[in-house]
């Protein structure tokens, strides 16, 4: 088992979280793993990104390969375009349909879709809907978890218990909505990915 | 066996936690900050009443930590690698003091500069000071490191620099923990001119470090952190320090066919590098950060040597950090592409936080600036170096930590007027302090802004030590009292601050107007902490 995958974002939008919860379902799942991410300015409502590796053998790069990653997985749909030099031939990208316009002039949104269109292999999903609708639009990054979720190669009971660990400190009211997230985004991308 | 899922900079925290660490000395810096982050976390420090709180800047971390090192117990430092020029002169002449209580400086490198102005490579500094340096390859050897730094420091009487750059301090993986072991006892040294570095004294220790420099490469020969493996293919041999032999791995897939040598310990280790030399055709070096190992190698004479490649004979690009492709490219490696990224993409550059107190300081200083259209803003290190972008344009210069007030001093000096300076608060009593008892002995005519939100932002919202004191330094130094306003960023306020910071600065001496509002990140913690509560 060997999955790279890149995680990308606007700062603020609860991509360290995605890494953290995979972080751990890898670890109890007995996975080894490496997980590169970035701190400090750019962090302040600029580019973040995450790459993760997921192994049962020893993985030496922290850093993953150009045109090697099995799934680009994104918070923000011009975020997961920044990362297409590093998608493998097949590879899998998911991500929030909802753009965070924070910069001027923003690309259109029918050029972007049109972009996703071109990939062979992907999803589009209205995270910030679904998060509303799971109880709180702050779990729309769970929600893109959720989709992703049938590409990331750990069970999706890891990845929720990994989820109660991870919000272990928080409200009751915050894991339930944030499992909840994660189970409507996952059916979600069931939906779509079945019936394609 | 205890596994745990770490940082490169927690396992090293871990590390020195559990190979008996007293205390730990810091100022936040990125890519260093989560190493004191962890221990302040740690229940394994609050039981063992490990000392773990910030300090005001690196160069008094790092006097405290030699100061637990005279005391008998083991200290380690941790900062960014700018911070360690900061804290060069205790850096440099604790090593002709030696060390008592092992002593660790961590320094963490930010090669490609992704939170930083420069990106100098902390191993040039052991040659400086004459100190060995462990230089981890991944999150593993960063927790092994401690124990053993800590072992070479309190045998070879002598302090020792852990090396870590941005990739390996801010990736994780699983580490697997080792013994733990107890902290020192209190055991001041016995001769009391160890640490009396008087001239007379100086001399004897310097040629007393330099005679110790054979045991330390000795050392390095024979280190676990260092290791010769060889392969078939000798038409090409490869030197990796650091995380550059992870890329190395990757690309081969663990199974070099060349004859590979991993330093992560300095002194270089040279009988090792000799072999390599005499047994390969040609020599490829994968070094994060600059070209020291290649340098040292190449000589004066040898920047032609064409079995010698790497960053100087442009082989690798020759700033900048690695990674997998840039190494696979250098080794003429099959590479995949990927797709083309679409020309739609644009930048998206870092900014303020919305609602950030800094944004309304600078609107209301650029108004006030309007009025004096020949003056200068001199800014500083923090969240509020991004005024520089648009839409603030509210600065003019950005050097490193303290050079607003100076260099508003002396460009005020020179004639500049207005000259105002803009400075964080923790920024201020981290090396601000002295450039305004400058300004105060001259009465010059800078205005300073402190802007203090009550944290240290940029690096995620660590305690200042300059919360509720500034008012009072700034007294304390000198500075009027008419002169020392204190004004609340907010958009209601904003006419008001407008008219006190133009009089401030038309008024032709050292005034300063503290900004006082708390940073929305931390406000928002604050007030999600209280709400549990």
């Amino acid at each position: 088992m060997k999955k790279d995958i890149i995680l990308a974002g606007v700062g603020g939008q609860g991509l360290l979280s995605i890494a953290a919860v995979i972080g751990e379902a890898a670890l109890k799942s007995g996975l080894l793993i490496k997980q590169a991410e970035v701190h400090g300015m750019a962090q302040r409502g600029g580019v973040v990104q995450s790459h993760v590796r997921l192994s049962d053998k020893p993985i030496y790069s922290d850093l993953i390969k150009a045109g090697s990653a099995d799934l680009i997985l994104a918070t923000e749909p011009l975020e997961a375009l920044r990362y297409l030099t590093f998608l493998k031939e097949g590879g899998m990208v998911v991500a929030n349909s909802v753009p965070f316009k924070n910069v001027d002039p923003y690309p259109g949104e029918e050029e972007i879709r049109a972009r996703f269109e071109t990939l062979p292999h992907h999803l589009l999903i209205d995270a910030i809907a679904i998060a509303k609708e799971a109880g709180s639009a702050l779990c729309a990054n769970m929600v893109v978890l959720g989709a992703g979720s049938p590409f990331v190669g750990i069970p999706d009971d890891a990845l929720c218990a990994a989820i109660k660990q991870v919000f272990s400190g928080k409200d009751k009211k915050i894991i339930e909505t944030n499992l909840k997230g994660f189970s409507l985004g996952r059916e979600a991308s069931l939906d779509a990915t079945g019936t394609n | 066996m205890t596994t745990k899922l770490l940082l490169g900079d927690e396992a090293l925290a871990q590390g020195a936690l559990d190979a008996g660490l007293s205390g730990a000395y810091a100022y936040p810096g990125t890519p260093s900050t989560e190493i004191t982050e962890y221990i302040q976390r740690s229940v394994r420090a609050e039981n063992l009443d490990v000392h773990c709180r910030w300090s005001t800047n690196e160069k008094v971390a790092l006097e405290e930590a030699i100061g637990m090192s005279y005391a008998g117990k083991r200290a380690m430092v941790s900062m960014k690698h700018v911070g360690l020029n900061v804290a060069a002169d205790p850096f440099i002449n604790a090593a002709i003091a030696g060390a008592n209580g092992g002593l660790l400086v961590s320094v963490a490198d930010d090669p490609s500069m992704h939170s930083s102005q420069n990106e100098q490579d902390s191993r040039l500094y052991t040659d400086l000071a004459l100190v060995p340096c462990l230089e981890p390859s991944n999150q593993q050897e960063a927790y092994d490191a401690p124990a053993y730094a800590f072992d070479l420091s309190e045998q070879m009487n002598i302090p020792v620099l852990i090396r870590l750059t941005t990739r390996l301090a801010h990736s994780r993986s699983v580490v697997k923990l080792g013994q733990t072991r107890g902290k020192n006892k209190l055991a001041p040294p016995r001769d009391r001119n160890q640490y009396i570095l008087l001239p007379t004294n100086a001399r004897g220790s310097y040629l007393d470090l330099i005679a110790r420099q054979p045991q330390l490469l000795a050392e390095s020969e024979h280190s676990p952190f260092n290791r010769y493996e060889d392969g078939p293919d000798k038409t090409r041999g490869i030197i990796a320090s650091g995380i550059g032999y992870n890329y190395v791995q990757e690309v081969y897939n663990g199974a070099c066919t060349h004859p590979l040598l991993k330093i992560s310990q300095y002194p270089i280790p040279v009988k090792q590098v000799q072999r390599l030399f005499a047994e390969c055709e040609e020599v490829i070096l994968f070094e994060e950060g600059y070209p020291y190992i290649e340098a040292k190698i190449r000589g004066l004479l040898g920047d032609r040597d064409a079995t010698i490649r790497g960053r100087l004979d442009g082989t690798i690009t020759r700033t900048g950090e690695l990674n997998p492709d840039i190494v696979a490219r250098a080794l003429a490696l099959p590479q995949s592409d990927g797709l083309t990224n679409p020309s739609i993409l644009v930048p998206r550059p870092p900014a303020l936080c919305p609602g950030c107190p800094h944004a309304d300081t600078y609107r209301a200083l650029n108004a006030a600036m309007d009025r004096f259209p020949q003056g200068r803003v001199f800014s500083d290190i923090g969240c509020y170096t991004l005024g520089a972008l648009p839409p603030h344009e509210a600065i003019d210069t950005c050097i490193e930590m303290g050079a607003s007030i100076t260099m508003a001093k002396g460009a005020s000096d020179a004639g500049l007027a207005p000259a105002v300076a803009v400075i964080g608060d923790s920024t201020f009593t981290h090396s601000g302090m002295t450039g305004l008892l400058d300004c105060v002995a001259e009465d010059a005519h800078v205005t300073i802004i402190i802007l203090d939100n009550l944290t240290v932002a940029m690096t995620g919202g660590q305690e200042s030590n300059a919360t509720n004191r500034l008012a009072a330094i700034c007294s304390g130094l000198g500075v009027s009292k008419e002169h020392i306003k204190t004004i609340i960023p907010l958009p209601k306020h904003h006419d008001e601050n407008v008219r006190i910071i133009g009089e401030e600065i038309a008024y032709e001496g050292t005034s300063v107007i503290i900004a006082v509002r708390e940073c929305v990140q931390t406000l928002r913690r604050h007030a999600r902490k209280g709400g549990a509560k």
